[in-house]
């Protein structure tokens, strides 16, 4: 228990895939002008994520490593997420309705999504030395970091539609200089111990 | 099909124009995450430079077999070939830099130049033209990345390539190598950038402030 415990709080604060390990920072500057949309794609990762983190996993686990075939790890990752989203698109349309009209439009963005290949790399760095427990659980919780940062910044970037912006900074850049403030609060988990 | 003047300009377009970091803003994970040190830019840069040439001229070779509803899992599977091969030549030949960039070796799979070149390019054009495409967007994102990597190891560490510049006179600012630095530096880029193509050309620089939001998703959703 205490274990998950530290993992939550290490990859949601300590090592926020978006604001200290840049990890799905497309979507995290695509889709955060709004907190609707934000909130939509926050959902879809969660629950992407830690499917991908089961299924890459087990697809490690029991078929790349026992024939010595680590080194296709990217290749079967990718696939398997690939897969792994249009099937989650198919199910959730035919038994989901409202889900699905809820995540719709995201999950397709997913598989591009770096977060949730990181993850799954990061899952089966041997370092890491994860459990299958572990290893959903880590995907989850990385996911719910994204998610808190990318709802969070989407408030922000609310605000600054209306601010007084100067010309050259308008659109992209100030969106960077917020998202560099933000993680300046980030930093400061750094020295969290648990 | 190709006169020479095209291909130059095929060639140079990553360069400057379209340059992929700083004009369409893709790619952005690896241009913040390894740019600490301006020779991780580099290293990062011509690796993604390598798998975007072999990419590119394989796609365009197969581009006529290959049925259009299955087109993005192809090349996906394409890149990732690549991509594991330049992993094993620098785990091979480059271990310190391997070590550096970590993660995103393995993430170029899922950089979104890489992707839309062999959508908007490849998948259209000949071999030959793919080819210098991919050069040519390599180029520019290896400087990008060796700009950015530059400003932040002056500020953030007071080096360049490993070279002590500031003399040990000051303290460098540690924030610029920090996650901080990273959106930092960029944001501030991008609006250099915005203001010097404004000047000379006013129409062009308001397609470039809009980019990432139509550009990144743009390419994704290709999928």
């Amino acid at each position: 228990m205490k274990e998950l415990f530290a993992i939550l709080i290490g990859a949601m604060l300590i090592e926020n895939f978006v604001l200290s390990k840049f990890l799905g920072i497309c979507p995290f500057l695509g889709v955060s002008q709004k907190t609707s949309t934000a909130l939509g794609m926050s959902g879809a990762v969660v629950f992407v994520n830690t499917l991908a983190s089961l299924v890459t996993y087990l697809v490690n686990d029991l078929l790349l490593k026992p024939n010595g075939l680590e080194y296709l790890q990217t290749i079967a990752f990718i696939l398997v997420i690939a897969a792994l989203v249009q099937f989650v698109e198919i199910v959730l349309k035919k038994l989901v309705p409202p889900l699905y009209k809820a995540l719709g439009i995201y999950l397709p963005l997913i598989t591009t999504n770096c977060a949730i290949l990181g993850s799954a790399l990061i899952n089966v760095d041997p370092a890491r030395d994860y459990s299958l427990l572990e290893a959903v659980f880590f995907g989850f919780s990385a996911a719910l970091g994204f998610s808190m940062a990318l709802v969070l910044f989407s408030g922000i970037r609310e605000r600054l539609e209306t601010s007084d912006i100067p010309e050259s900074f308008k659109g992209m850049p100030i969106a960077l200089i917020a998202a560099s403030l933000v993680s300046v609060a980030f930093v400061g988990f750094a020295g969290l111990v648990i | 099909m190709a006169g020479k003047p095209k291909a130059l300009s095929v060639l140079t377009n990553g360069f400057l124009k379209e340059n992929p970091t700083l004009r369409l803003l893709l790619g952005m994970c690896p241009s913040l995450a390894v740019t600490t040190l301006a020779v991780n830019g580099i290293g990062m840069g011509v690796a993604a430079t390598v798998v975007l040439i072999g990419s590119n001229v394989v796609i365009s070779l197969i581009r006529k077999i290959v049925p259009d509803k299955v087109r993005i899992p192809v090349f996906i599977t394409v890149i990732a070939g690549f991509v594991t091969i330049v992993k094993m030549l620098m785990e091979a030949y480059f271990p310190d830099l391997n070590k550096q960039l970590g993660i995103f070796i393995p993430l170029i799979v899922v950089n979104c130049i890489i992707l839309a070149r062999a959508e908007m390019f490849a998948s259209r054009n000949g071999p030959l033209l793919s080819a210098l495409d991919g050069l040519g967007m390599g180029i520019g994102f290896t400087c990008a990345l060796f700009i950015i990597g530059s400003v932040r190891e002056i500020l953030g560490s007071g080096t360049w390539m490993g070279m002590t510049l500031t003399a040990d006179l000051f303290d460098p600012a540690t924030i610029m190598i920090l996650p901080p630095g990273g959106f930092m530096v960029m944001g501030t880029l991008i609006a250099l950038v915005n203001r010097l193509s404004r000047k000379k050309e006013k129409a062009r620089s308001e397609e470039a402030a809009g980019g990432c939001a139509v550009g990144c998703p743009g390419c994704e959703k290709a999928t």
